[in-house]
């Protein structure tokens, strides 16, 4: 806010109705160069904690659908294929993500994915997490959704819903009706768009990583 | 909604369409009150309609709002004789999407989850007309402690109408206040409160009641006269 205390253009004469076209020009110009300066100036200030504010959610989303892991590894994804290597020369936020999360004693626990896909208002994104071997659901949280408040925001507010999924196995349908079944998750009423959704975006994404982990794992898992 | 021009009784040379003199609480409480941007003067209704479904936007939203219009009615004050006409709405809204980027990265650094409620209504503060306007009417022809007296009482008087219509919508609409739950789990939330009619309901509820103290003083006024 202070750093524009200093523009000026010269206060000494009122506007008049005919101003030199100089002067309008030094106004805009001198205007703009003080703007464009603080604000270049602000971004870079802010922008570190919005990046961990960012890497954050996606952390804790982690740990949410893997239920705390005490390791976790990080495959990157180089064109088609998985790597333990980060690509090189490339923002690592940018690049695809799997995290393989372990237990204390060592043994996998499971794997999260990202995956977004249109919903009912905008795309629904959400963190995944699945066990490879056995393609049973460990549960999801969402990352961004704008679905209708009240309705089809309980794919994220109605923790009931999320947890209808946990030992599904992959791939789930929904059903209207309360179920035992171990693949058919009951919808949300009211939400039928929002839940299919759900249920679409982690049944596309858990078939897509599947087969990107066992090519990954036919290569030797390098 | 002004009163009849007064006399000039300042050192400050005469500007065409100025505010009237007065002392600077004056300046400060119209905004709160009788010149009220959002109940009086009916601007800024958009961004009202759009984050008034919880008061946590509505609080962020009031601050970011009175931060920008305090910066911008200051600078432009400040600057207001080197600033020339042909090009002042340039100017004012070159000034005013420079706060209006420094509160939604702020927002976004400092408050994460509120910056995400907002979306993009942080950065339509720079059409907010309630801004503009009082750059114009305001703070382009006055000293800076009036427009900074001015647009202290404008933000104020915004922000208090705008968290007056999130309280009401978020009790009815989630039975919680700042996500706190008031009404219990029994009462069962009216969900049309937080979405989009349910601004415009409020709204209108809000109008009715002015309308009616307005047709009821002007009853009395007429009475008196009779």
């Amino acid at each position: 806010m202070t750093g524009t205390h200093q523009h000026g253009a010269p206060a000494t004469e009122a506007s008049s109705t005919s101003t030199p076209a100089w002067r309008l020009l030094a106004t805009l110009a001198l205007g703009g160069g003080f703007a464009g300066a603080l604000v270049a100036n602000v971004y870079e200030r802010t922008l570190p904690a919005i990046q961990r504010a960012a890497d954050a959610k996606v952390a804790g989303a982690v740990g949410e659908v893997l239920g705390a892991p005490a390791r976790l590894d990080t495959l990157y994804l180089v064109g088609a294929a998985l790597s333990r290597k980060p690509p090189a020369g490339v923002e690592l936020r940018a690049v695809t993500k799997a995290f393989i999360g372990f237990n204390a004693q060592g043994a996998r626990i499971g794997v999260a994915v990202e995956a977004a896909e249109p919903g009912f208002a905008d795309d629904v994104r959400l963190m995944i997490g699945f066990d490879p071997a056995t393609s049973a659901l460990i549960g999801y949280s969402v990352l961004a959704q704008k679905e209708t408040p009240g309705l089809g925001d309980k794919i994220e507010k109605d923790t009931s819903f999320a947890g209808r999924f946990r030992g599904k196995v992959v791939p789930v349908k929904g059903t209207k009706n309360s179920t035992l079944d171990a693949s058919t998750v009951q919808t949300i009423t009211g939400a039928t768009i929002s839940s299919r959704a759900v249920i679409q975006i982690i049944n596309n994404a858990v078939a897509l990583w599947q087969q990107r982990l066992t090519a990954f794992e036919k290569e030797g898992g390098k | 909604m002004t009163a009849p021009a007064a006399p000039l009784a300042q050192d400050e040379p005469f500007v065409p369409g100025a505010p009237p003199p007065g002392p600077l609480w004056l300046d400060a409480w119209g905004g709160i009150a009788q010149n009220n941007p959002v109940l009086v003067q009916m601007l800024g209704l958009c961004p009202l309609m759009a984050v008034s479904n919880s008061l946590a936007n509505g609080i962020a939203m009031g601050i970011a709002s009175t931060f920008v219009l305090v910066g911008s009615s200051l600078l432009i004050s400040i600057f207001r004789k080197g600033i020339a006409g042909e090009v002042r709405l340039t100017v004012y809204i070159l000034i005013i999407a420079t706060f209006v980027t420094v509160a939604d990265l702020t927002l976004a650094a400092a408050v994460p989850e509120i910056s995400k409620a907002l979306g993009p209504f942080v950065p339509l503060i720079v059409v907010n007309c309630i801004i503009l306007g009082r750059a114009e009417a305001f703070a382009g022809k006055v000293v800076p402690k009036r427009a900074l007296a001015d647009a202290l009482g404008m933000g104020a008087g915004f922000t208090l109408a705008l968290c007056a219509l999130c309280a009401f919508r978020e009790l009815l609409g989630s039975g919680t206040l700042l996500g706190v739950n008031i009404l219990g789990p029994r009462f069962e939330p009216w969900v049309i409160m937080v979405m989009p009619p349910g601004g415009f309901l409020t709204l209108g509820i809000v109008f009715l009641i002015m309308g009616w103290d307005l047709s009821r003083k002007a009853r009395r006024a007429r009475a008196v006269a009779a």
